[in-house]
């Protein structure tokens, strides 16, 4: 069993007057034991609801939360909120896209960490300073016991992830959730801090639930991916198959339109038509259709599944790869793009 | 003659400080001395990270900061020597394309009026008829609908509302437009349509670009030419292609080699040059080499005390690095010490912990 | 692929697309007008303000009574304490000179709102002039409007310093004993209120990026001012303005409670009945209860406007 299995998870947000909004409708999706798996896609395609719904941040008021996720034996939608507070931060560990806010702005770093080791971990005074030293010089921030009398304002962006990062992994949790952990800083902090999550996970066996809509991050850093496309999962496979042949058109697409460092200047770029706004609900068909190159009359008949995928032709069509997709009519190398008609 | 010179352009901004009295305490120093050349028809690529000056850069050339020292040639006119009326006037000539697609549109006006007011300002077109059908022809030109004339900015979506910031652009008929983060606030399916987008229009109108990005692939995928800053100066400066296939300067190479690509096979293989701690602030700019601080390559006394120039090494290939030569034949290594330390192996971490409360202060 | 399933398949994607569209050409103001309608606060505040539009409008005419003639002088004795209260013909029943306390507060509530609205209209006015200049100047007028910046905001930090109630006592001292000089001092002691806010409205504004962006287009400096910061800089001027509504009207009433108002005392105005109930107020409360409520539920009035106006207003609640 899975560390995490997530079944059918929905998010409906209550409408002000109007009908209401589904941002996650209905995601499923597994987390291993030391395990990296991405959930990508872009914005309102659900994903930071779907990490939020996790941890039970969602507000209570005007918010449906429906489905299962299974953590250890234990869903954590059904939990009660003390039950789910003693989780988070044990078990569960969260870092958010921007660190300045993360973070109490009045309160030195030294005191926010040594809170944590109090309170999970028992320990008080010189020794929990000592340890929150510890964990500072451990994700990379140089003169620690300096840094733990500073306060949030006056470390730089990366240093304050990394002190988030810190604090999320005070008491090694089984999962750690990032959200968009590196999207606020620079390339090149970017890519400390990507290689201190891989050692993270290497190390510690923690899982890594990363949302992200940066596909170059996930070709790097991800186990299995999860591409999500209007609060749904439309494909689904391992790193290398997704990116070698993704099936979607949507994921198809994704990967025509980003331009590639690698790529010779000029090699023309496919971008997917319209925007998010372009879609139907999941009820009317494939809410891709509208921008998709390839669809057909038959994407309008009902929700297509996620199904798995047939291996390429010849392969042993027994072996399960894992590699799922929602889509009545799969990009093959073979496929030609329907005319545009909206 | 290149369309564009900048020549030593120097943007200094005063630190102040005082209870009664403002006094100067010191000198922010966002673009300190810059030289480069744009060709009329080309796109040049200034690539950097935060900090490093480029969107300073970016409105100094247009004069919507004001320069301290050197000289912005425009098609053989200084512009920061221009007196204030002559120099509106010439801004139907240099246009800018800006970041947040909704910022830079005043949320309360209509479409037409917002492509309108450039051409008002410059007298172009002669009423508001012949105003309205030059509209409608560069909106279908930017692929937005003739119907989006009575129209607010806050009823289109992200992409759409940068093909008006864009529209905006070139109904003054520009030479040169500058971007400045074109597409870095917009989705990755939206970022290719506004790219493709701005190659045609350069095409078919004949426009130079000098495109401000942080994205080294954006830049490397638009751009002729590409220049890196670092702490306000270039530090490398190639034609595109060069840039990627022999990055010569340290930085160049960790910023390319730091650069996610959407693909595993590349992604496990690459090499990968993690620089050390962060971007020195540039109010107090290390001296000598700007880099030295970060730099894996290092070399005692000379990258501390001498800043080095921008030297050509041929083929149109600048770059301000004293060993350069040198790292590219291997006779000066890096020093595997000064990478980053990440995860260091510290036992007595324990795999359990006991209940409390949340470690991780939700985000507000 | 035949042309009629090419065509049956656009037709079916493009009405599922279609509800899509909500896209209407409505620009902000309109927008905020939308949600304003919907606002369970705001459709309260303006039914209260309408009431009182139509009160001070067509109370002289419905008055019952004659507001000034102390037609029951006899029946009311103050030194033995004996005052009437309300009763068939006088449904509020009588003031200490006995005239119809209804009446009264009917005629009475178009002198006070006139208050209100006068000293508010004065405020905004100066203080936007002021402001503007003042904002205006700092961020489009180099050296010289930085200095002209400094002048003005000296001038409105000595108005911030003074009292405003002592200021408008001031000027009522000075200008003498009138319903103007109530007006004036009210509204002038509002004033660096909305300097202060235009000011700071528009040097916001002025760093965002449109106007880099109409300034790039070689757009004159005196249009971006006027054609673009000014116009996005007045939202939260126009809510101050429904609150100080309710503060002048507060602070008018407490200038004629201080005596510096109308000087013909028997004229009606909430303030003065306010301000002469006071004296018999152990005997007889209700005489100053009722003009009390009036000051109190049309101020509640204008502030849940102003309050619904500054949420259909705040950019960052847009849809």
């Amino acid at each position: 069993m899975s560390l995490l299995d997530v079944d059918e998870l929905t998010v409906a947000f209550a409408g002000r007057g109007g009908p209401d909004t589904r941002a996650v409708a209905g995601v499923s999706f597994a987390v291993d034991q030391g395990e990296v798996v991405g959930l990508v896609g872009e914005s309102g395609c659900g994903k930071s609801v779907t990490s939020l719904a996790l941890m039970g941040l969602l507000p209570k008021r005007g918010v449906t939360v429906g489905g299962r996720a299974v953590f250890d034996g234990t869903d954590l939608l059904s939990l009660r909120p003390s039950a789910l507070r003693d989780l988070r931060g044990s078990q569960l560990a969260m870092i958010f896209q921007d660190p300045l806010s993360s973070l109490n702005p009045v309160v030195p770093i030294g005191i926010q960490v040594t809170e944590i080791l109090t309170r999970h971990r028992g320990l008080r005074g010189a020794a929990a300073r000592k340890e929150a030293a510890a964990l500072l010089d451990r994700v990379g921030i140089p003169d620690p016991t300096r840094r733990l009398k500073e306060y949030p304002h006056q470390l730089s962006g990366g240093m304050r992830q990394r002190a988030l990062i810190a604090m999320a992994v005070a008491c090694a949790p089984r999962l750690l959730i990032a959200d968009e952990p590196t999207t606020a800083l620079d390339v090149t902090i970017q890519a400390q801090i990507l290689e201190l999550l891989k050692e993270l996970v290497d190390q510690q066996g923690t899982a890594l639930l990363m949302i992200t809509h940066d596909l170059g991050v996930v070709a790097g850093l991800c186990d299995r991916v999860n591409v999500l496309y209007a609060g749904k999962v439309v494909e689904a496979a391992a790193r290398r198959p997704l990116f070698a042949d993704p099936a979607h058109p949507y994921a198809h697409g994704l990967l025509g339109s980003i331009p590639r460092l690698d790529a010779p200047r000029g090699d023309p770029l496919n971008p997917i038509r319209g925007s998010i706004n372009d879609r139907i609900d999941w009820a009317d068909g494939c809410a891709f259709a509208p921008r998709c190159d390839f669809y057909t009359l038959d994407c309008l008949q009902g929700t297509p599944e996620l199904a798995g995928r047939a291996g390429p032709a010849g392969a042993d069509d027994e072996a399960d790869t894992g590699h799922r997709v929602r889509c009545v009519n799969p990009v093959t190398t073979t496929s030609e793009a329907t005319e545009a008609a909206v | 003659m290149s369309l564009l010179e900048l020549d030593d352009v120097k943007v200094h901004f005063p630190v102040k400080r005082g209870v009664l009295f403002d006094r100067t305490v010191g000198h922010v120093y966002a673009v300190d001395g810059v030289s480069l050349s744009v060709e009329a028809g080309q796109t040049y690529g200034l690539v950097g990270e935060s900090g490093c000056g480029k969107t300073t850069l970016g409105r100094a050339v247009l004069r919507l900061t004001d320069i301290t020292s050197g000289r912005v040639v425009f098609d053989g006119t200084d512009l920061a020597a221009l007196p204030d009326e002559e120099m509106r006037r010439t801004r139907h000539r240099l246009q800018m394309v800006f970041q947040d697609p909704l910022g830079s549109l005043n949320p309360r006006q209509n479409i037409e009026s917002i492509l309108a007011e450039g051409m008002a300002a410059h007298g172009i077109g002669a009423n508001r008829e012949e105003r309205r059908e030059r509209i409608v022809e560069i909106l279908r030109r930017v692929g937005l609908p003739a119907g989006a004339l009575s129209r607010y900015p806050h009823e289109f979506s992200g992409g759409q509302r940068q093909r008006i910031g864009i529209a905006r652009a070139i109904v003054l008929e520009p030479d040169l437009i500058i971007c400045d983060e074109p597409v870095s606030a917009l989705d990755v399916s939206i970022q290719a349509q506004v790219l493709n987008l701005l190659e045609e229009l350069q095409d078919a109108l004949g426009l130079t670009y000098l495109v401000i990005a942080h994205d080294l692939a954006v830049v490397r995928h638009i751009s002729d030419r590409i220049g890196v800053m670092y702490l306000g100066s270039l530090v490398e400066e190639a034609p595109s292609d060069a840039l990627y296939a022999e990055p010569r300067h340290p930085y160049t190479r960790a910023l390319m080699s730091a650069v996610p690509v959407p693909d595993p096979e590349v992604e496990d293989n690459r090499e990968r040059i993690l620089l050390r701690g962060d971007l020195p602030s540039p109010a107090n700019p290390p001296a000598g080499c700007r880099f030295h601080t970060r730099c894996p390559w290092r070399q005692p006394e000379r990258c501390d005390t001498e800043r080095p120039a921008l030297t050509d090494l041929g083929d149109g290939h600048r770059v301000a690095c004293h060993y350069a030569a040198e790292i590219a034949d291997g006779t000066v290594q890096p020093i595997r010490d000064l990478a980053p330390p990440v995860l260091r192996d510290v036992p007595g971490v324990p795999a359990q912990a006991g209940g409390g409360e949340e470690p991780v202060p939700a985000a507000s | 692929m035949s042309t009629t399933t090419k065509s049956a398949k656009i037709d079916r994607l493009a009405e599922l697309t279609a509800r899509n569209e909500t896209a209407s050409g409505a620009s902000l103001w309109v927008e905020a007008f939308r949600r304003l309608r919907r606002s369970k606060m705001a459709l309260i505040g303006a039914a209260i303000m309408a009431v009182f539009v139509v009160l001070a409008i067509v109370g002289p005419w419905i008055a019952p009574y004659s507001p000034t003639a102390q037609t029951w002088r006899d029946e009311v004795f103050v030194n033995r304490g004996e005052f009437v209260g309300p009763r068939g013909d006088n449904w509020l029943g009588l003031d200490h000179l006995g005239r119809d306390l209804f009446s009264r507060l009917l005629v009475g509530t178009r002198q006070t709102l006139l208050v209100g609205v006068v000293s508010t209209v004065l405020a905004f006015v100066v203080g936007a002039v002021i402001g503007g200049v003042s904002g205006a100047a700092l961020a489009f007028g180099g050296r010289v409007g930085r200095q002209i910046d400094t002048v003005l905001m000296r001038l409105i930090d000595m108005m911030l310093a003074l009292p405003s109630l002592l200021l408008a006592v001031s000027i009522a001292a000075v200008l003498g004993q009138s319903l103007t000089t109530v007006m004036i001092a009210v509204g002038v002691a509002q004033i660096p209120i909305f300097a202060r806010l235009l000011r700071g409205s528009m040097l916001a504004q002025a760093g965002a990026d449109y106007v880099l962006a109409a300034r790039s287009l070689g757009v004159r400096r005196r249009r971006i001012v006027l054609a673009h910061v000014l116009p996005n800089s007045l939202g939260p001027l126009i809510v101050q303005s429904t609150l100080a509504l309710a503060t002048a009207i507060i602070e008018a009433a407490a200038l004629s409670y201080l005596g510096l108002g109308n000087p013909d005392a028997s004229q009606p105005e909430w303030g003065v009945m306010l301000a002469q109930a006071q004296r018999f107020f152990d005997q007889e409360p209700m005489m100053a209860v009722y003009p009390a409520l009036g000051i109190i539920i049309t101020s509640l009035g204008f502030t849940l406007l102003g309050e619904a106006m500054r949420e259909a207003l705040d950019p960052r609640l847009r849809s």
